[in-house]
């Protein structure tokens, strides 16, 4: 098992297929197999057909399986052409794997509209959304090996079968490699679709669900992974921006002469937010930054001070006038006026920052005509996989060659390609040269794109019988679906729901992160639903259950958590447990357990449990490290994470000031169960996160009997609570 | 601009850089040891940590001309020759790594670590990698992965 992250155009594979080239074309394009002794016709059929090239192979038997997904940590290097190669019977000892050209039409998933293609690896969609586009592909690449078998030995094709890289006669006794086929390859008439009942029984997987080691991690042990930041060229210069920490303001550059006049620099590249500086070194760059003096104009963020804007907030929240519904179940207004007791809580949360451990960067080379260019970079994609070049350089897209590099996190920041464009505009400037363009943390935090502050009023009512007859839950905040989405309830039965979010807005750069709108509205739903447990003295389990009759799904996490975590266990002196359930296409419940002390309002989670429903699972301990590593991430923003703003400034710069949670402050375990599951596969990405909120302050209420409502709970929060 | 001989993974490297050059710009940007990283330029996060004659140490924050003195300079690249470094071994068996991006500086703390104290107990290795942040939260991996290469598997809790 071998990787390689080598770029692949269409000449280099011409070049180095050194046996045939097998393009198995999905979406009722034919397969063309072409003998790579005829590299002209070869050449005429990649002129002619949009392939849909997703594997190579040669006559020793190797693959090459493209993955069209990101790779930021995720393991789509691995779950992609692990899900191709179950289905292709593929002997996984022999499958290199490298990223795709960025091509949406041949390399695309299922896009938001139906028939629509995207290479855009956001919203936790990857394995979703590729799952039966590489099933498909896969089945139909040993389709085309069988037939060519068939023919070779004359044999009807329903006799053969395929295992591990081998095609089987059984009658006969014979065997023949994949690889030992390539000379006897030949385009089959007709190529089935293959509907899902005619794939695999997900019963017979012997890849999908085993433990298979992930085909990048060498490389992220030896230091050779390649990231867009670690890529140089000859003759490449350096680029930085000055963007002021005020956004939205413009720049007055008032000492150019200086700055041009400093070692290295070879300009200055002005925007409307900021000033460019490039410089042959990258240390000349950035202390040509350093020395930059710009006035900054006022901005529509000016004035504005985060922490102050909370009461305004509430007062938004008090209008009788209801905001954008997004849900409306039942009526809401007739449960509150025959409800037997009402319960209504605010919820706020401050912004936070994406903290990707590789700041933005990108490297652009455009051609010296101007016509062309190439892109190195680590992006979450988008709608257009060229990233905006084209449009920003006024060239064609398909003069635009992005190669994509591993990813040092993305978390939804690299799915937006503002430093792309911004190194697109540094490197036509300088062309033919290279750039690459470094953002520092500093800029990537002053300049950062936050998860929204926002405020949530949550209203629930009960009957006599303490059932949850309704749910009002009204966000206010900025952005939209960034903080309004995750605020429905599928799988608790509350015959009234209403959801409605009212805009405010402050001129602050927003993003999406990691579970979005399910990090706060999670937080907000699971609190009142214990707050409403406590006070009808029901157990916050037990009242999940009531809520989840009508969901099996979600009911049996719940059962599992509760399992896994001894609920109903005796709990060690001075901790607590606290559960919390989440849908974010995967169903998950987590319980954990925690500690507080109370000098410091240092609050101590150790343990975590966590049982999840994600369908079938294709790589079980790589989703167990999407919830490790997603409650490690939902844990440092519930506890440290904050992002302020002081007349419209950011406050914080660096790791100093946003700090992130270190080793020292992990749970002694996170334990996951995987409920066994032959549904479509779901994404498994975002659903811990937004259960650390809910699940700490749930904990911390049954420990205490305070309430934490301000996400995050840093140790002054906490003393304040417990001291109130 | 001044020359300097760099003794890096125990070859000689002339650099022309000028003085106060952060060694960490010095090994990416001028020689293409680009296995170590750069998080934050300031000491907090780790990514750029190296040894300077055994020393695990933020190469962000060193100045080019404070080691070209004849310090032996060691970056993931030269750990060991094929990656088959006890702890790259044990980083592999714990399938630690998520992102990747923190992890050269992780795994040259980590070798620190295990060179002086080859027994650590959970609390010293967490004390000794406290310095290395990893936004992916693969700490528990990495916990792991340690104890794996120190071959003392302890239980969790
Ligand atoms: S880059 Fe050196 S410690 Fe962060
Ligand atoms: S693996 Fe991504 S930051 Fe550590």
């Amino acid at each position: 098992m071998s990787i390689t992250s080598k770029r692949i155009d269409r000449r280099q594979f011409l070049k180095s297929s050194s046996g045939v080239a097998l393009f198995i074309g999905v979406s009722g394009i034919l397969p063309q197999l072409i003998s790579c002794k005829e590299p002209k016709k070869l050449a005429e059929q990649l002129e002619k057909h949009r392939l849909t090239a997703w594997v190579q192979l040669t006559e020793a038997g190797e693959l090459t399986i493209y993955n069209p997904a990101a790779e930021m940590g995720q393991g789509s290097m691995t779950s992609l052409p692990l899900i191709f190669a179950e289905e292709m019977d593929a002997d996984w000892s022999k499958v290199k794997v490298e990223f795709s050209p960025q091509e949406a039409e041949i390399y695309g998933g299922e896009g938001w509209r139906p028939g629509s293609k995207l290479m855009f690896t956001v919203g936790s969609r990857t394995t979703n959304s590729y799952y039966s586009t590489m099933r498909k592909a896969g089945a139909q690449a040993r389709y085309v090996l069988l037939t060519a078998a068939a023919d070779h030995w004359d044999v009807p094709l329903s006799e053969l079968s395929a295992t591990n890289g081998q095609v089987v006669h059984q009658k006969t006794n014979r065997e023949i490699g994949y690889g030992a086929l390539v000379p006897f390859l030949k385009m089959p008439e007709t190529l089935p679709d293959f509907a899902e009942d005619q794939l695999k029984n997900p019963k017979d997987f012997r890849l999908i669900g085993k433990e298979i080691a992930r085909t990048e991690i060498p490389a992220k042990v030896d230091g050779t992974a390649q990231f867009a930041c670690d890529i140089r060229l000859p003759e490449m210069v350096y680029g930085v921006l000055e963007r002021g920490n005020l956004h939205g303001a413009k720049p007055d550059l008032t000492n150019e002469e200086e700055i041009l006049a400093m070692d290295g620099v070879l300009k200055i590249v002005p925007f409307d937010y900021a000033i460019g500086v490039i410089a042959k070194t990258l240390e000349q760059a950035l202390d040509a930054k350093k020395q930059l003096r710009i006035d900054w104009s006022k901005s529509q963020a000016s004035g504005y001070n985060s922490q102050q804007i909370y009461a305004e907030y509430q007062k938004i929240a008090d209008r009788r006038q209801k905001g954008e519904v997004t849900v409306e179940i039942g009526d809401v207004g007739n449960a509150l006026r025959s409800a037997s007791k009402t319960y209504m809580i605010d919820f706020k949360n401050d912004y936070v920052y994406h903290a990707q451990m590789e700041p933005l960067n990108a490297v652009v080379q455009v051609a010296e005509d101007l016509q062309s260019a190439e892109v190195w970079v680590g992006s979450q994609q988008g709608p257009d996989t060229k990233l905006g070049v084209p449009g920003l350089l006024g060239i064609l897209p398909e003069k635009v060659t992005v190669h994509l590099q591993y990813l040092g996190g993305g978390f939804g920041r690299r799915s937006m390609n503002d430093f792309v464009e911004e190194c697109a505009v540094l490197a036509m400037e300088m062309a033919p040269r290279p750039v690459k363009l470094i953002w520092t943390r500093k800029d990537d935090i002053t300049y950062g794109t936050f998860r929204p502050l926002s405020l949530q009023r949550l209203q629930a009512t009960v009957d006599a019988t303490a059932n949850i007859t309704g749910l009002s839950h009204c966000v206010v905040g900025d952005g939209g679906n960034l903080v309004a989405s995750g605020a429905r309830n599928d799988h608790y039965d509350i015959p009234n729901q209403l959801v409605e979010w009212r805009e405010a807005t402050h001129g602050i750069r927003l993003k999406h992160w990691r579970s979005v709108g399910h990090g706060p509205n999670k937080f907000a739903i699971e609190c009142l639903l214990d707050e409403v447990a406590m006070d009808q003295k029901i157990d916050p389990v037990d009242l999940r259950r009531k809520l989840m009759a009508k969901s099996p799904k979600a009911l049996a996490t719940l059962e599992k958590a509760a399992e896994l975590s001894d609920w109903n266990g005796p709990v060690k002196e001075g901790r607590a447990k606290g559960v919390a359930f989440v849908e974010h296409g995967s169903l998950g419940t987590g319980v954990c357990e925690i500690s507080v002390d109370r000098n410091s309002g240092k609050i101590k989670v150790h343990n975590f449990w966590i049982a999840l429903d994600a369908g079938v699972i294709v790589q079980p301990d790589n989703v167990k490290a999407q919830m490790e590593g997603g409650i490690i991430m939902g844990m440092s923003s519930v506890l440290k994470e904050q992002i302020t703003i002081e007349d419209g400034r950011v406050q914080q710069s660096n790791f100093d000031t946003y700090q992130l949670l270190r080793m020292q402050d992990i749970p002694d375990r996170i334990e996951t169960a995987l409920i066994a599951s032959y549904d479509h596969p779901e994404g498994v990405g975002e659903t811990a996160t937004p259960m650390v909120a809910g699940a700490i302050a749930n904990a911390f209420l049954r420990l205490t009997g305070k309430r934490l409502r301000h996400l995050p709970f840093t140790p002054e929060r906490v003393l304040e609570v417990l001291n109130s | 601009m001044a020359t300097y001989t760099l003794d890096i993974n125990n070859i000689k490297h002339e650099v022309d850089v000028s003085e106060g050059t952060s060694l960490l710009w010095v090994l990416r940007e001028h020689l293409g040891l680009t296995g170590t990283k750069y998080g934050c330029g300031i000491a907090q996060c780790g990514s750029c940590t190296i040894h300077v004659d055994d020393t695990p140490m933020k190469a962000c924050i060193l100045q080019v001309d404070t080691v070209a003195e004849g310090q032996k300079i060691k970056t993931i690249e030269g750990l060991s020759d094929d990656g088959d470094h006890p702890v790259q071994k044990a980083w592999i068996e714990a399938q630690a790594p998520q992102c990747g991006y923190c992890q050269s500086g992780q795994i040259m703390q980590a070798v620190a670590l295990l060179k002086e104290n080859p027994n650590p107990t959970r609390e010293e290795i967490k004390t000794y990698m406290n310095g290395i942040l990893c936004r992916c939260g693969t700490y528990l991996r990495i916990l792991e992965a340690i104890e794996l290469a120190a071959g003392a598997k302890i239980p969790t809790n």
